[in-house]
C-alpha cells in the first residue's frame, strides 16, 4: 500500500483510504520518538528541503526533527536567507532547488497555491506546511490522529471549531478531512469572520459560542490573528474574548469528556483562558506530539515512491 | 495447480514449542535476565506462546516485545509498494538482557539482520539468539538460528507458511505450496 501521489498538497485532494493509512502510519511512528535512541535509518541518503517563506517554529522544528529521526539530511530555506530578498522570483528559487536533487521538498508560503504550482514545476515530491488561508493539511492530520488516539474513532463526532475561520487555513483542513471521515462539524465565529457559503463545505455555522459547544466532543479553538485587527475586523481582543473566549463556564456546555484542541500559538485569555488551556481537557501539547509522527509518516510514504 | 502439504500439525508445533523452550533454558541456564522478541507479524504469536511455556516451567514472569522491522529493511525503496508500518512494542530496557529473537520462518536472513540493527536501537544486549519454527534454508547473509522447531529443505519457488493463534488449535499447521 502507498499514497498514490507525488504530492500532499491539501486534504481536499486526500481519500479516505489515504486518510486512514497516513494516520495508521503515524501511528506506529509515535513509538519511535519515545525511544532512548530516537532515529531509525529509513530515509538515509535522502535529502528533504524544509522551504519556508513565511514565518512558522512549530511547523518547521516538526517537519525537521520527523526528517532527523528518519535519518534522512534536511535542509531548512527562510525567506530572508534565500536569495529571493535578491529578487529572485518563486519560480526560479524553486528551480534552482529541484536542480540540486532534494527528495521531498516541504513548502510554506503565504500565498493561496504556492505549492501547488511549484508542485506542477518540479518532479520532487511537494508537502504544503501552509499556503495563505487555503490548506494546512499536515495540522488536520496530526488533528485527526489526536481525536482518533483519544476517542477511538472520528466518524459520528461531534466538532465545534471556533474562530477566524475565514483567514484560517487549519479550519479549512480540517473541514475537509473531518467531515470526509463522517464528523459532525460546527464552524462558529464573529460575522466578519465567517466566510460566506461556508454551510456548503458540510458544516453548521452558528455565531453563538455556547450554541456550538454544546455537546461537543472536540473543541477546536484557532488562535485570533491579533495581527488583523488593523483589518476592522473586530474592535477589541477584549471584546472578541467576551464572546469567544473558552472558558470554565462555557465550556460546562460541552461533553464532559471533551477534548480541547489548539493548533498554536495560543493568545491566553483571548480566544482560550489560561485554566482551560493548561487544563486536563487540552491536548495542545499532545497535538504537537502527534505532528512530528504524521510527519514522518508522510515523509516515510512519499520518499522514494517513483 | 497449486499443490499443499501439510509439514506440521497443531500439536507438532506446541510440541516443537515445548522443546525449544526447554533448550533455552538449558543454553542460558535458567531465565535470569532472559527477555522474547518477537518479530512482526509471524513471530508474535510464536513468542508469545514461547514465554508463556518458560515463564511457566521457571515460575518468573518473562519480559516480552514486539519489534516491526518496516523501517530497518534493506529493500524498502526497492518496490513501489512500501510494507504497512506495524507497531514496535518493547516496554523495558534491553541493557544486560539476553534476547531470543523469534520468528516463524528462517529464509534469506535479512529480516533478522533488519530486527538485530533494531533491537540495538533499545539497548546493549549481553546476547541476542534466535528461535525460529522451521528453518526453510536459502541464506543470504551470515545467519543460523540457535534454536530451530523443524529443518525443512525448501525450493526458492515453494511457499512456506506457519498459521498459529495465540493459543492451540486445530487449525494451527505449517504448510508449504508451490507458489
Amino acid at each position: 500500500m502507498k499514497l498514490s501521489k507525488k504530492d500532499v498538497l491539501g486534504m481536499r485532494d486526500l481519500s479516505r483510504e489515504e486518510i486512514n493509512l497516513i494516520l495508521d502510519t503515524a501511528e506506529s511512528f509515535l513509538e519511535v520518538s519515545t525511544r532512548t535512541i530516537k532515529k531509525v535509518p529509513t530515509l538515509r541518503g535522502k535529502t528533504i528541503i524544509n522551504f519556508f517563506i513565511e514565518a512558522s517554529t512549530r511547523t518547521r522544528t516538526s517537519f525537521e526533527i520527523a526528517g532527523k529521526r528518519l535519518s534522512a539530511d534536511t535542509v531548512n530555506i527562510t525567506a530572508t536567507s534565500s536569495s529571493m530578498v535578491k529578487g529572485e522570483t518563486l519560480t526560479d528559487t524553486a528551480k534552482t532547488l529541484e536542480a540540486m536533487n532534494p527528495d521531498i521538498i516541504v513548502i510554506r508560503h503565504s500565498a493561496v497555491g504556492a505549492p501547488h504550482m511549484i508542485a506542477r514545476l518540479i518532479k520532487q515530491s511537494i508537502i504544503n506546511a501552509g499556503d495563505g488561508a487555503h490548506e494546512h493539511p499536515t495540522q488536520a492530520l496530526l488533528d485527526m490522529l489526536t481525536i482518533r488516539n483519544e476517542k477511538g474513532k472520528i466518524a459520528g463526532l461531534k466538532v465545534a471549531i471556533v474562530g477566524d475561520i475565514a483567514h484560517s487555513r487549519v479550519a479549512r483542513s480540517n473541514i475537509f478531512g473531518l467531515t470526509l471521515m463522517g464528523a459532525q462539524v460546527t464552524v462558529c465565529g464573529p460575522a466578519m469572520m465567517m466566510p460566506r457559503y461556508i454551510e456548503k463545505m458540510g458544516v453548521s455555522v452558528t455565531y453563538n459560542m455556547e450554541e456550538a459547544i454544546k455537546d461537543a466532543d472536540i473543541i477546536m479553538m484557532l488562535r485570533i490573528q491579533l495581527e488583523r485587527q488593523n483589518e476592522n475586523l473586530f474592535p477589541s481582543d477584549r471584546e472578541y474574548a467576551q464572546y469567544y473566549c473558552l472558558t470554565h463556564r462555557n465550556i460546562q456546555r460541552a461533553k464532559a469528556d471533551v477534548l480541547v484542541m489548539h493548533p498554536g500559538p495560543i493568545n491566553r485569555g483571548v480566544e482560550i483562558a489560561p485554566d482551560i488551556a493548561d487544563g486536563v481537557q487540552s491536548f495542545i501539547l499532545k497535538q504537537v506530539t502527534n505532528g512530528v509522527a504524521v510527519r514522518m509518516a508522510l515523509l516515510y510514504l512519499l520518499a522514494g515512491g517513483e | 495447480m497449486k499443490t499443499k502439504k501439510v509439514v506440521m500439525d497443531g500439536e507438532g508445533i506446541d510440541r516443537s514449542l515445548t522443546r525449544i523452550a526447554y533448550e533455552i533454558l538449558e543454553e542460558n541456564k535458567g531465565g535470569r535476565d532472559l527477555v522474547i522478541v518477537g518479530i512482526r507479524e509471524g513471530g508474535v504469536f510464536l513468542a508469545k506462546r514461547l514465554r508463556e511455556k518458560i515463564s511457566s516451567i521457571e515460575g518468573v514472569d518473562i519480559p516480552l516485545g514486539i519489534i516491526d522491522i518496516t523501517l530497518y529493511r534493506d529493500d524498502i525503496f526497492a518496490s513501489n509498494k512500501k510494507p504497512i508500518l506495524g507497531k514496535t512494542d518493547i516496554p523495558f530496557s534491553l541493557d544486560h538482557t539476553k534476547v531470543v529473537l523469534v520468528d516463524d520462518v528462517l529464509f534469506t536472513g535479512r529480516t533478522i539482520r533488519a530486527a538485530m540493527d533494531a533491537l540495538i536501537d533499545f539497548g546493549r544486549p549481553t546476547l541476542i539468539q534466535l528461535a525460529v519454527l522451521i528453518d526453510r534454508g536459502h541464506r543470504e547473509l551470515p545467519i543460523r538460528a540457535d534454536f530451530v522447531g523443524k529443518n525443512l529443505p525448501s525450493a526458492l519457488w515453494e511457499e512456506v507458511s506457519v498459521h498459529i493463534g495465540a493459543t492451540l488449535t486445530d487449525t494451527d499447521e505449517v504448510v508449504i505450496e508451490e507458489g
